[in-house]
């Protein structure tokens, strides 16, 4: 055996310094670059968000004027709504959607496997791509309306894209469509491993389908559930291509999301110090969103280890 | 295995999947037949419909032919810039991620439980926070408007998931085989080499196609940080749809589309299974 153990007798810890060098650049210089990277960019975009910084960033003190002047802006204000709607809406349709698919292929279908791959290559396809395909689909010049007025029923209308009013639920059909199948993958994941013992337990109490799922099966769903939320509120947060390909945040400012907002502020009106402060308020709704869920996370896995 | 008989419910959920298969692919249909009509054809009836004569020419113009902004040489230079982004990027990011999930999984140092609950912050900071900054550090390094500015924004911040990734599998490797090999004199790269990596391909396909279709698919980074000739091809896409936007050419346009869609939808249907894999494991952070 060799004895080559860290301790060598003889030999100054300089040169065991020396001679692991390699190793520890190699461990540290990635994780560094990585770690001092988040901290320092976001502590940078912190201290903008609160200095008069426009075109180019410069040093001062405004307190909190760039974020009152960003939440009193309309722009802002109209992003805020459209989340709330776009955020719930989609957040709920798509949970519903993956439900109901994952319920539907856990019926020892045929051609489970072709379905699945269906429900989930949207997913492999980029936002900016699916936002222009669904740009043309919701076209009332173009897409379904036209194809429906053309075979003849001519008073059809389906213009939500172009409508002020309708036109973030474009974007809520089209995240619908892109990300249903990462819900359904993660239900059917967790209706497969629901215990085989419970299903044969409620069996023999004579529970028949539609009473095992809502008393038996979809209750030992519930952790994937807040999963799933959590991670879909994260994308809707901060979604930006879809709707970029899609509306460009247009009829008007119909459409307006967060992100766009900051863009908007940092890059085409050189505002960096308001679109800071948009961006950290961004961060702050995610916290909101994400904060509870690790304090939800960090309880179940100390019951965990109790149990 | 029960239920082989065709119960009329079983037909109604067969009726059900069906129709909402065809709704998923209805998309995908649209764009592959329009990309075979003449723009004419699509101007004259809608988007959706049946290709009246094959105009495979479309494919030929939307690679190497018609204009984006003010040059005409099609989606070729961005779909090579893609490639020549996303390539060394996967490629740093997956094998950096492997080394680093193995540093703080197996080989363990001061501090790495640590530095490894920082990182992974990065899968939870939006890009937002981080645009200002980077604008900055490219500019002083000289590196904006630059692919290589890119490789370095997707390697550094791809970390964040190779690093989990690995990291996650690499916990299911006992620790007693790294001890033995450290008494019997093996440093920190020979174990990486013998033991890890030979235990790692699972997960290296794993990681490498999670970052291939992130980074081929990132369109923020490039519109932001690239311009003109040196944008990734999603960012060429906004650009040549607002630049035809007077004329329209939506078959050339389906075409190129579905060209810049290829290569991670080529990627889904060999790899999907690593792919869903991908998903899932970011998911259960």
């Amino acid at each position: 055996m060799n004895i080559a153990i860290s301790t060598r007798p003889g030999r100054s810890a300089t040169f065991d310094l020396v001679r692991r060098l390699p190793e520890y650049l190699t461990i540290w210089v990635p994780l560094l670059l990585s770690a001092a990277h988040l901290i320092a960019f976001s502590l940078w975009t912190i201290w903008i968000s609160f200095t008069p910084s426009t075109l180019v960033p410069v040093s001062g003190w405004v307190g909190l004027r760039n974020y009152s002047a960003v939440a009193a802006s309309r722009n802002w204000q109209i992003a805020l709504d459209n989340l709330l709607l776009f955020g719930s809406a989609f957040v709920l349709l798509s949970l519903a959607t993956g439900l109901i698919l994952a319920i539907l292929l856990d019926q020892r279908i045929r051609g489970e496997n072709l379905l699945r791959s269906i429900f989930l290559y949207p997913l492999a396809v980029s936002f900016v791509v699916t936002g222009t395909v669904w740009s043309w689909l919701l076209n009332p010049g173009l897409g379904i309306q036209k194809l429906v007025h053309d075979l003849g029923w001519t008073s059809f209308r389906f213009d939500w894209l172009i409508d002020r009013d309708m036109a973030i639920w474009t974007i809520v059909i089209a995240a619908i469509w892109q990300s249903s199948g990462f819900a359904m993958a993660l239900f059917l994941a967790g209706l497969r491993s629901v215990d085989a013992d419970l299903i044969k337990a409620a069996q023999i109490d004579g529970a028949g389908p539609i009473r095992m799922y809502r008393r038996v099966i979809l209750p030992t769903l519930w952790p994937i559930t807040i999963t799933v939320i959590v991670i879909q509120l994260q994308f809707a947060i901060s979604t930006f291509d879809l709707v970029r390909a899609l509306t460009n945040g247009g009829p008007g400012i119909a459409t307006q999301l967060p992100a766009l907002v900051v863009y908007d502020l940092m890059f085409q009106r050189s505002l960096l110090g308001r679109g800071a402060a948009a961006a950290v308020l961004m961060l702050l709704i995610l916290l909101a969103v994400l904060l509870p869920y690790a304090a939800w996370r960090y309880v179940q896995r100390r019951q965990a280890i109790h149990a | 295995m029960r239920d082989r008989t065709f119960a009329p419910s079983r037909l109604l959920i067969y009726l059900i999947v069906s129709l909402i298969a065809a709704a998923w692919l209805a998309p995908l249909a649209v764009v592959v037949l329009n990309s075979l009509r003449t723009n004419e054809e699509i101007a004259q009836a809608s988007m959706i419909g049946w290709p009246k004569q094959w105009a495979w020419s479309n494919y030929a113009a939307a690679w190497s032919g018609f204009c984006v902004a003010e040059t005409c040489a099609g989606i070729r230079p961005y779909m090579l810039n893609s490639a020549l982004v996303t390539i060394p990027a996967t490629i740093f990011s997956t094998l950096l991620g492997a080394i680093a999930g193995y540093a703080v999984s197996l080989w363990r140092f001061r501090g790495d439980s640590w530095i490894y609950g920082i990182v992974t912050l990065g899968l939870f900071l939006p890009q937002q926070m981080r645009l200002l900054p980077w604008t900055i550090v490219l500019r002083d390094t000289g590196l904006m408007n630059t692919l290589t500015g890119l490789v370095v924004i997707h390697t550094i911040q791809g970390l964040s998931f190779t690093t989990l990734f690995c990291r996650n599998y690499y916990t299911a490797i006992p620790q007693e085989l790294i001890r033995a090999a450290r008494i019997d004199g093996a440093g920190f790269f020979r174990i990486f080499w013998r033991i890890i990596l030979p235990l790692s391909p699972p997960i290296l396909v794993v990681t490498v196609i999670w970052q291939f279709t992130h980074i081929w698919n990132e369109f923020l980074y490039g519109v932001t940080f690239t311009t003109g000739q040196q944008q990734p091809v999603t960012a060429a896409l906004i650009a040549l749809s607002a630049a035809v936007a007077d004329i329209p050419q939506h078959g050339v346009q389906s075409a190129a589309v579905m060209i810049a869609a290829l290569p991670t939808l080529l990627i889904y249907l060999i790899g999907g299974k690593y792919f869903v894999r991908g998903l899932t494991a970011g998911a259960v952070k």
